[in-house]
């Protein structure tokens, strides 16, 4: 497996090549000037000039990217064109909210929706069955927006319990830190949930109709052990896998989440980066996105072999 | 209830820990600093360079941090500022600058003599009005730290209105050693002498500004009137927080969590009226004002008939009404300069003010030889000021039956392709709208748009001389009489030109919480005098 893993690792370098280049061309050809836009409405065509060279924007394709790819390879991620701050400090301040939003979802929706999609495997058929799908339909069918607003409103603006927006570090007190995630991640692990509850209920009932847990019934086990000593533990590839993928659905969703609730994650600094074509801003964060959805389908595939002692490398 | 549930529904409880938790704690709102002022701008400070961009929430940090040598009031009157007194002498050819007492960087340092000719240099060499003041000065001269002197080539009798220039780019006077930075680079120091400092350090891009008083600032003895008169900083501090969402701003003011919103879109007035600790306010007394702009180098706009056209189906209401939403906040303005300034009058203007006549606008379209040329219009979907502009323009075209195609993408890209002088066909423009505010529309001098500089001129690079010489004309101009009467010509002459069309004026009404005092009426958001009880 060790071995696996290093070729794997290796194989990151020339997949974040081609995303580089890609990002980088994508970029080049894509309409708008960032020097249109620091110049302002009243600028004339020579002061827009004058900025992008300045900014070195009106150098060939090629010296612009042989230049980035030269910084990047020496760990500088450039300045971004607007605020004039390293690329590296910007996405350095946006680590945390978004760290934290990120695990606080995986967190409530993982102990929720495993639980509920035992339950529901376990009752199929029953009304409680019908109430997870029915969960389940609705949080897919509910944009992750709508969501947000409806419980800022209930429990911002009319119970106000919870905070309307924003983000405080855990560093300043964990209650503080919680009351300001607890909306944003309900708004944004709600779709989440919905998947892995539906997930975990297929593939629990595929593995309840197996001998063997027959087997385990017949001997005595008590209920829970047959659910979570053997059923679940036979299930969990699958849900892993989907928990896996779901990354990939939390960074989309992290975007929208971070603008609702205003917090100063990557997500929104991708999206202002994006609509003022701060260059620099925009392929270091596609990057490292990159990089993290590489990373998280490499932990996945190896957690395999943790869960399924059947699966070698 | 079997054991599998009971044990199902004890993972559950478990995952619903930190929830259940947090929310039956109900930790009451963490109390705010009573001199706080947490404040939404109208949008995120990216720069922080007022000169190196014109956008007006640096502007607005600019006021924060910086201090100018002249301010304009109210009255749209100059008042000196850091400026204790000042001669001219008698051929106008030199004024002498004595700076006040007690002026001080935020790094300690004293306000000198170099520092604002550092600054005044800078600055003209990329605003508008400073560029003119530039063409016309002979030199400047430091007599000693608290004295300097400017000698002009020729009487210039715009030098103080250029100096105290509200708008951007405003004269904001720096350390001699940020100002000699090349105009064109920006500077992300921002160190000034005005009233409040800003914490670069907790300074989040995107998210947050925090801004502290300046205890050092000594403010003037007059009232405060826009950028002039006492600055005084009555809290302690000033958070600027960017909420890109209208929605979660709106619910934020309304549960308390900020105190001040400086633009709120009009279609969230009804919800926010029913709170009675939140108070809708406009404090805007200007306004802004939207346009239409042509490509006069491309056809089929290029021909002044098709442009005169125009402007005898423009509903103004139906402008301000697409825009500001609640017919209160938007009007007509048949004015190529700002409605309520001195310079706005009414001549010509009955061309767009008067009966809307669909018929006459279809008869100049056939003098003009129209000959179904494509009509591309620019659209911004992201700009809520953009968007309903180019909207209703593009079914005006459609009623005059000209072949017109709305071409919908985000203002970034629009500010790019309207730099383009291409034909229609290789990605070039026949129409984009756009707003300014009132300031930057008051005068000759300041209104870009209004320019018949050709390839010189703003984006439309309309070609028209004897528009330059009637703005020459209002330089000239050796009172207020003789520019207003100067300003008519150059009206009446744009009537026939049409460099643009104004659609309407508009106004965006702030909203802040019933504890704040004291917000200044003002065309630029200012946050001295303001009270948090």
């Amino acid at each position: 497996m060790f071995a696996y893993a290093v070729k794997r690792l290796l194989a990151i370098i020339p997949v974040m090549g081609v995303v580089a280049l890609f990002v980088f061309s994508l970029l080049y050809i894509a309409p708008g000037d960032p020097a249109a836009v620091i110049a302002g409405d009243i600028a004339t065509e020579d002061d827009i000039a004058r900025i992008r060279a300045k900014l070195g924007l009106d150098q060939p394709y090629m010296v612009r990217f042989g230049g980035w790819l030269w910084a990047l390879a020496h760990g500088d991620l450039g300045v971004s064109i607007f605020t004039n701050l390293p690329v590296a400090q910007l996405i350095g301040q946006r680590l945390e909210p978004t760290l934290a939003l990120t695990l606080c979802t995986l967190f409530v929706t993982v102990a929720l929706a495993v639980p509920i999609g035992v339950i529901a495997a376990w009752r199929v058929g029953t009304w409680i069955d019908r109430v997870v799908m029915g969960f389940s339909v609705l949080g897919f069918s509910v944009p992750v927006f709508v969501l947000a607003y409806l419980l800022m409103m209930l429990f911002s603006v009319r119970l106000e319990w919870l905070p309307v927006q924003g983000y405080v570090s855990i560093t300043e007190g964990f209650w503080p830190f919680l009351r300001h995630m607890i909306l944003p991640s309900v708004a944004l692990g709600t779709v989440y949930m919905a998947l892995i509850a539906r997930i975990t209920r297929a593939s629990m009932l595929e593995v309840l109709s197996q001998d063997y847990i027959r087997t385990a019934q017949a001997k005595g086990l008590a209920s829970d052990q047959v659910l979570y000593g053997h059923a679940l533990k036979n299930a969990a590839v699958p849900i892993v896998t989907v928990i896996g993928i779901g990354i990939a659905l939390l960074i989309s969703g992290v975007v929208v989440t971070e603008t609702v609730f205003a917090i100063p994650g990557i997500g929104r600094l991708t999206v202002d980066a994006i609509l003022r074509r701060d260059y620099p801003i925009i392929q270091a964060v596609t990057l490292l996105f990159s990089g993290a959805y590489v990373l998280v389908n490499l932990a996945v595939d190896l957690s395999y072999t943790l869960l399924d002692p059947r699966i070698r490398y | 209830m079997g054991i599998a549930m009971r044990s199902s529904l004890r993972l559950l409880a478990l995952g619903a820990f930190s929830a259940t938790v947090a929310v039956s704690a109900l930790a009451p709102r963490e109390a705010a600093a009573q001199k706080t002022i947490k404040f939404i701008p109208e949008a995120d400070l990216r720069s922080l360079d007022p000169i190196w961009t014109t956008a007006y929430i640096t502007r607005n940090h600019g006021y924060m941090v910086y201090d100018t040598l002249f301010a304009t009031d109210a009255k749209f009157q100059i008042q000196p500022q850091m400026v204790d007194k000042h001669e001219v002498s008698a051929d106008k050819l030199t004024y002498t600058f004595t700076l006040r007492d007690g002026l001080k960087f935020h790094d300690a340092q004293p306000v000198r003599s170099a520092d604002c000719i550092a600054s005044i240099q800078r600055w003209a060499k990329r605003d508008v009005l400073g560029q003119k003041l530039g063409d016309l000065t002979e030199s400047w001269t430091a007599v000693n730290d608290k004295t300097f002197r400017l000698k002009l080539k020729q009487p210039f009798a715009y030098v103080l209105e250029a100096l105290g220039k509200p708008s951007s780019n405003v004269p904001f006077i720096m350390p001699e050693r940020l100002a000699k930075t090349d105009a064109f680079t920006q500077v992300s120091d921002p160190t000034g002498s005005g009233p409040f400092k800003m914490v670069k350090e907790q300074w989040v891009p995107g998210s947050k500004v925090v801004y502290v008083k300046n205890t050092d600032y000594v403010p003037r003895k007059e009232a405060p009137s826009w950028a002039a008169g006492g600055k005084v900083v009555k809290v302690d501090r000033v958070e600027w927080l960017y909420i890109p969402d209208s929605a979660t701003a709106a619910a934020a003011i309304n549960s308390g969590e900020v105190d001040w919103w400086q633009q709120m879109p009009p279609d969230l007035i009804p919800v926010l009226s029913k709170n009675k600790d939140v108070k809708i306010e406009n404090t805007d007394p200007l306004g802004s004002t939207g346009m239409i702009r042509f490509n006069h180098l491309q056809p089929p706009f290029n021909n002044p008939k098709l442009r005169q056209a125009l402007l005898h189906v423009v509903n103004q209401q139906d402008y301000a009404i697409a825009i500001a939403g609640d017919p209160k906040n938007g009007k007509a303005c048949a004015s190529f300069f700002t409605c309520g300034t001195p310079l706005a009058n009414q001549a010509g203007s009955a061309v767009l003010s008067g009966k809307r006549d669909l018929e006459k606008a279809k008869a100049l379209i056939k003098e003009s030889g129209y000959k179904g040329e494509k009509i591309v219009v620019l659209d911004a979907t992201d700009q809520p000021i953009v968007h309903p502009q180019a909207l209703l323009t593009t079914d005006l075209l459609k009623k005059l039956g000209l072949n017109v195609e709305l071409q919908a993408g985000d203002w970034g890209t629009l500010i790019t392709r309207r730099s383009s002088k291409e034909p229609v066909e290789k990605g070039g423009w026949s129409i984009f709208h756009t707003w300014w505010v009132g300031p930057d529309l008051a005068t000759p001098a300041l209104n870009a748009p209004l320019r018949g500089s050709a390839d010189k001129a703003w984006f439309g690079w309309p070609n028209d001389p004897e528009l330059e010489k009637l703005r020459d004309a209002w330089f000239a101009a050796p009172d207020l009489a003789a520019q207003k009467k100067a300003a008519e010509q150059i009206q009446l002459r744009a009537w026939v030109t049409v460099p643009y069309i104004p659609t309407a004026m508009f106004i965006i009404p702030t909203a802040y919480r019933s504890n704040l005092a004291g917000i200044l009426v003002s065309p630029m958001n200012l946050m001295w005098n303001v009270e948090k009880k």
